[in-house]
């Protein structure tokens, strides 16, 4: 028996070589054979799907602008018939954000540029006789100068401090120094309250240092990972996703916490299913279990943290057996992940997550993640948090802004003040005109930004929206939020402009070019030279000191050495660090930002401003009967609402599903592909329907879609009314009371499967375009 | 030389940029795709297994495609890589029904389209557009005969499946799992 | 509960959610390509045997039938292709291991035949004495000759060579009848292996579907011919060939069914679509009961003397035919290999 087998794999492999060999000459042979006489083809009929050499083709470097990694790659471009097309993009191998490799939807941003929905030409609201609202298409002057004079008008009637910005991407920069100059400080990203604040304030709470962007995990270093309600690899931070594929590879231990079975959670060692909304008790317990079975960094914690006693009496009950009742979770899991921790430590990161806005007690939250790497010691160690270093750029002189008298902080008078930027939702509330406030909001300008859906309580936005004497939107796609604009400006995608370089921190202190690919197409204009306008328009020409970008750019260059032309042929330059400090040295003293100079496992900041010094567990509310929790995440394939319309993104994925578990759909009788609507518990009815996934990876008390979709403004041709928006249905907001986020994951909803909507009422605030 | 493919699923985000890579590097249609992204679920919650897969053509080494082909438009070129002159193709549709993968589509000029191994790369010594975006290196391609290949040594250590083996077509893409 | 799904690309058209690249044409040439194949292999048949002169509708019009038949199958065929214009590129090679490639061939070289057989007969078909040619004489007038001084003559072949060609043919038909009847065994049987090659599409990769579907274009034919003819004689043999190729075709499925259930994994899955999956009613229905079982029962009746109207077991036959290459073409792009 033996030999024969092994006559047989002789006998088969040897015949298999040969009988590759015959075949692959036959064919060839053939081939040869019948080209020149039967294989002719008449011209007419050649095909052309000739694809360029990388080598020859040219390419401008970029960084993206799809998402806020900004990862800096090239732009390729090939010869179509005659003229350079922008063929595609490709990541920069000295990028610490890419490592020359994009994600889809870096890769995919061709269909940013290609996007034949794009907005073309500056629009101005105008009014008929019979009082119907329209866009009129205008030319830029005309455009930029209702902006000026409107401002102009804010300004002597009220005061510039009126004036607010929410800005979202690269051309914020250059309308933020115009308003600055005109008078207002107002500046504000829905990224912050709506977003990652909490979690901002919560380490500066601690560490005296936020977390910024990108996060500084040494994921690739790690020992061991803890997402909890972080999904990586749905969420689609390159620089994360790449390290945790690397963390894979070294065998590191993967933790994840999520009531979903995400993607992360299925390369997970360990998965804790938890029930929602009760994450906070178990960070407490495992702090707990890391301090009572001795398993922290006992040298880093005696050495640099404050408050020690305190928080080991303050989490004495939050025992496994405590937490269970709570979580779901098992004490033993529970025992046995907070030991993978503390055996990794200090090479181990419970990630911080990004959008953390959740329950109204996420600064608290966030401080138990801090608490806990801080007693693992993986602050400023290797595998656990590293130090980033970025680099100032200098810029060019002009005259000093304006003393502002009313600023952001103003909107909350008295309120929020460990809060270290200014809160969009704040200043949406603070447009609202109320007797105990004597300065509102009259105008906003908006960049790239999507208010409509990224701030929660439509209901809210759109009353502020009605209280303004000018809103200005500024954006490359029609938007929900480009409907209620009296100017429209049309920006250029980020692959036909030049912008300010990146600058941000990362393990080595670097610089990153975008420069144009192609010409503007359509109407469209760079960021930098619709400020400059209305900064001339307004006066206000000396704060642009430049004629064109490439004079700053070049001079910010030459002030660190390197040169514009050096830069658009290299794209990324490291510089060195000016400290050997990506991690602590071992027994370095180091100053923390606090007021005790430590590590403040007992925060000291938050005890100043009446609030509790460290996080307790508080219930939060969870579902009427019929009523399911609505979470909500990323696809890696889109960026929020951003990218749906993309015709390579959406390609990808062109809608979004209600995830549903199959006892549930038996119970509420649904079927795989049903459409369904939704209704939350404020009566708030989804605008379009979605269909149902029914898939075991979610809990029975709760549905997900991705966010993003749903769109309702029926100039986007592809994702119009595909799916639904789940930020549509937020409209209970729970707020934190230490920093002002707006916590979104206290919303359920109910199945509706007969068509709620009237078939003939709008769905669309329609603003036709003359 | 045998060109072949081995994809990791346990680093597999199924994120999709092999899909998109491959459209604007190959100028692939929009509606159309060489490559693209399946997942597999087993179990009861909490009790879940997930398998996340890039597919694309398995270049097989039995190449039925090749051998329905009633005009010879399908052939196999150096390496074992599988392609479709379309000057040759008449659009019968006998490729596409031969494959057991499905891997294959009518291009909307009327021939029959599919994954290339992106040979135009290959040839300048590049990686396939899909294995060289991936953001989580989880493909690795190379030369089977060649023992210190990236794909010879990592399915030498790895557990491998290939995708309906019971086809007989002997496919040349692996799955490490 | 296990979930499989695409979650991006592959939205190709014609390929997802089902493999939908051969339509109607398909089928419809595969059905027409069967029964021109049982109609040419009859006339040949009975020219072999010596029975031309008793089976008239057989050798004389059914060669005309099938002509038209495959020249509609053609067409259907070329309308299905998605690159036509290089449809030639069919006849720049041969390739043996292509069902497709054997099928070009065998058209191309079984429609000259065809025709030829169809010329020979030309002058019974129009019997020269009676023909009223009326406008067709002027068209037809570089190739025919009208002699109005011969009354039993209407017309004839101008060119010399034409008039020799058919008396060498009409001489001895037996050598052309073999070569028809091999390539129509060829044209019955590669309609089979067209799918049967398909190692991919499991429903289809099974040997028996080769002398299956020749079985049932040999059918369709017979039924035809039983339709087309006006002697009873004629109509009576071919309704006992039928109830011949019935239970034949009867025992292939049986057997092929039961090949499947006793095969590998896919194997079973497959024929479970049959077997009380998707397309159980479809086919039962069609197939079984209205294509074999009833036409087999109403033909034997008949044998035994009871008045049944040849056209309801004749129609029913080529119904079946054609719904089970139509219902064998579709599920087979179903039904997939799982992994």
């Amino acid at each position: 028996m033996y030999i024969t087998l092994n006559i047989k794999g002789f006998f088969m492999k040897t015949t298999r070589r040969q009988f590759i060999k015959i075949s692959s000459m036959g064919v060839g042979g053939l081939a040869l054979a019948a080209t020149p006489i039967l294989n002719w083809v008449p011209s007419f009929l050649k095909k052309d799907n000739d694809i360029p050499d990388d080598s020859k083709a040219k390419r401008y470097p970029t960084y993206c602008e799809i998402c806020f990694w900004k990862c800096a790659g090239w732009t390729y471009t090939k010869n179509v018939d005659g003229k350079e097309k922008i063929w595609k993009i490709i990541g920069n191998n000295d990028d610490q954000h890419s490592s020359g490799r994009f994600c889809p939807r870096g890769t995919g941003g061709v269909g940013m540029y290609e996007d034949e929905d794009r907005l073309k030409h500056p629009l101005i609201r105008e009014k008929d006789e019979d009082g119907n609202q329209y866009f009129r298409k205008a030319t830029w002057d005309e455009a930029i100068t209702v902006i000026a004079d409107k401002l102009k008008n804010v300004a002597q009637k009220y005061s510039p401090n009126c004036v607010a910005m929410f800005s979202h991407g690269s051309g914020g920069k250059f309308w933020g120094n115009v308003l600055k100059a005109y008078g207002t400080n107002s500046i504000s990203a829905p990224s912050y309250a709506q977003c990652r604040g909490p979690r901002e304030v919560g380490f500066i709470a601690t560490f005296g240092k936020g977390i910024g962007s990108p996060e500084p995990t040494d994921i690739r270093n790690t020992k061991c990972l803890v997402l909890i309600g972080s999904h990586i690899g749905e969420n689609m931070h390159n620089g994360q996703v790449q390290e945790m594929s690397q963390a894979i590879d070294n065998g590191a231990t993967i933790i994840t916490v999520d009531p979903r079975f995400s993607t992360a959670a299925s390369k997970s060692d360990f998965w804790l299913p938890i029930k929602p909304a009760t994450d906070l008790a178990l960070l407490l317990t495992w702090i707990n279990v890391i301090i009572e079975e001795e398993l922290y960094d006992k040298e880093y914690v005696e050495k640099y943290t404050y408050g020690f006693e305190q928080i080991k009496e303050h989490v004495k009950n939050n025992t496994p057996e405590w937490a269970y009742g709570i979580t779901g979770l098992k004490p033993d899991l529970i025992r046995k992940t907070a030991r993978a921790m503390g055996n990794a430590s200090p090479a181990v990161i419970v990630h911080p997550g990004r959008h953390v806005t959740w329950y109204g007690d996420d600064t608290q939250r966030l401080r138990a993640v801090a608490i806990l790497n801080a007693i693992l010691g993986s602050w400023g160690r290797r595998g656990g948090f590293y130090q980033p270093e970025g680099i100032k750029l200098k810029s060019m002189p002009h005259p000093a802004y304006p003393k502002i008298s009313h600023t952001w902080r103003d909107a909350t008078p008295g309120k929020f003040k460990l809060a270290d930027l200014a809160l969009a939702s704040g200043i949406c509330d603070a447009t609202i005109p109320s007797p105990d406030r004597d300065c509102s909001y009259k105008a906003w300008i908006i960049n790239g930004t999507n208010l409509i859906t990224t701030l929660p309580d439509r209901k809210n936005t759109i009353a502020a929206l009605q209280n303004l004497e000018l809103v200005v939107v500024i954006d490359t796609m029609p938007a929900e939020i480009t409907g209620y604009a009296d100017v429209v400006l049309p920006e250029c995608t980020y692959l036909e402009r030049y912008d300010m370089l990146r600058t941000s921190k990362h393990r080595e202190p670097s610089i990153a070019l975008r420069m144009p690919a192609a010409k503007p197409k359509y109407d469209s204009k760079p960021g930098w030279e619709m400020a400059k306008m209305l900064a001339e328009k307004l006066g206000l020409g000396a704060y642009v000191p430049y004629n064109d970008i490439t004079e700053l750019l070049d001079w910010q260059l030459k002030q660190i050495g390197s040169s514009l032309d050096e830069m658009q042929k290299i794209g990324v330059k490291k510089i060195d660090r000016e400290y050997n400090d990506l991690y602590f040295l071992n027994g370095e003293e180091h100053e923390f930002s606090t007021n005790t100079g430590k590590i403040e496992l007992y925060s000291t900041a938050l005890v100043e401003e009446g609030f509790d010094a460290m996080p307790k567990y508080t219930a939060h509310p969870e579902p009427q009967p019929g009523f399911y929790r609505l979470n909500y995440g990323r696809a890696p394939m889109h960026t929020f609402g951003r990218t749906v319309n993309n015709p390579h993104l959406n390609d990808l994925m062109d809608e979004n599903v209600l995830w549903v578990n199959p006892k549930i759909a038996q119970l509420e009788d649904l079927s795989a592909g049903q459409e369904v609507w939704l209704k939350n518990q404020d009566d708030v009815i989804s605008s379009f329907p979605i269909k149902v996934r029914i898939t075991e990876r979610i809990r029975q008390d709760m549905v997900y879609m991705v966010h993003g979709f749903g769109r309702q403004d029926d100039r986007l041709s592809r994702s119009y009314g595909k799916g639904a928006s789940d930020s549509e249905l937020i409209t209970h907001i729970m707020h934190d009371k230490i920093m002002g986020g707006t916590g979104m994951r206290g919303n359920f909803v109910k199945f509706i499967t007969e068509n709620p909507h009237p078939s003939d009422k709008p769905l669309t605030r329609k603003v036709n375009i003359i | 030389m045998r060109y072949a493919m081995a994809i990791d699923t346990k680093k597999c985000v199924g994120c999709s940029d092999c899909v998109v890579a491959c459209q604007t590097e190959n100028n692939i249609p929009i509606g159309y795709s060489r490559d693209w992204i399946t997942e597999t679920v087993e179990g009861t919650y909490p009790g879940l297994h997930l398998q996340i897969r890039s597919e694309r053509c398995n270049h097989c080494e039995d190449t039925p495609c090749v051998r329905t082909c009633p005009t010879g438009a399908s052939h196999v070129i150096e390496g074992g890589i599988v392609k479709v002159t379309p000057e040759e193709c008449i659009g019968c549709g006998s490729c596409i029904e031969a494959c057991p993968y499905d891997a294959r589509y009518v291009h909307p000029e009327g021939w029959v389209d599919k994954c290339t191994f992106c040979d135009h790369r290959i040839n300048n010594g590049q990686d396939p557009a899909c294995v060289s975006v991936c953001p989580t290196t989880c493909m690795y391609f190379g030369d089977l005969d060649d023992p210190n290949s990236e794909v010879s040594r990592i399915t030498a250590v790895r557990r491998i499946k290939v995708l309906a083996a019971e086809a007989g077509t002997k496919p040349q893409i692996f799955y490490l799992v | 509960m296990k979930e499989e799904l695409i979650i991006s690309g592959r939205m190709n058209p014609h390929i997802d959610p089902v493999m939908n690249i051969w339509h109607w044409s398909i089928p419809l040439y595969l059905f027409l390509g069967g029964l021109a194949a049982g109609l040419l292999f009859f006339a040949a048949y009975q020219t072999i045997m010596g029975k031309d002169k008793k089976f008239l509708t057989s050798v004389r019009i059914g060669p005309i039938v099938a002509f038209g038949a495959i020249v509609i199958g053609l067409m259907a065929l070329l309308y299905d292709l998605h690159h036509p214009l290089y449809f030639w590129q069919l006849y720049t090679t041969i390739r043996l291991d292509s069902p497709m490639s054997w099928g070009a061939w065998t058209l191309m070289l079984i429609m000259p035949l065809n025709m030829i057989w169809i010329f020979s007969y030309l002058k019974d078909i129009y019997p020269v004495h009676k023909c009223k040619l009326g406008f067709i004489r002027k068209i037809a007038a570089w190739i025919i000759t009208t002699n109005d001084t011969k009354p039993e003559q209407d017309w004839d072949w101008k060119h010399k060579i034409i008039r020799d060609f058919e008396k060498y043919i009409v001489k001895d038909r037996k050598p052309l009848a073999w070569a028809m009847a091999i390539l129509a065994i060829v044209l019955g049987v590669y309609t089979g292996i067209l799918l049967s090659a398909f190692n991919a599409r499991p429903l289809w990769n099974t040997a028996i579907l080769g002398p299956l579907f020749l079985t049932s274009g040999l059918s369709t034919g017979a039924a035809l011919l039983m339709i087309m003819t006006k002697d009873h004689f004629e109509r009576i043999s071919y309704s006992k060939i039928d109830i011949l190729l019935v239970i034949i075709e009867l025992f292939f499925i049986t057997h092929w069914f039961m090949g499947y259930q006793a095969g590998s994994e896919i194997k079973v899955h497959t024929v479970s679509y049959f077997l009380g999956g998707e397309f159980t009613v479809t086919f039962w229905v069609n197939v079984i009961i209205l294509g074999l079982t009833i036409p087999l029962i109403l033909e034997v009746m008949e044998l035994m003397k009871f008045k049944i109207p040849v056209i309801v077991p004749g129609l029913l036959i080529i119904w079946g035919g054609l719904a089970f290459r139509f219902i064998m073409v579709d599920a087979g792009q179903v039904i997939r290999y799982l992994y």
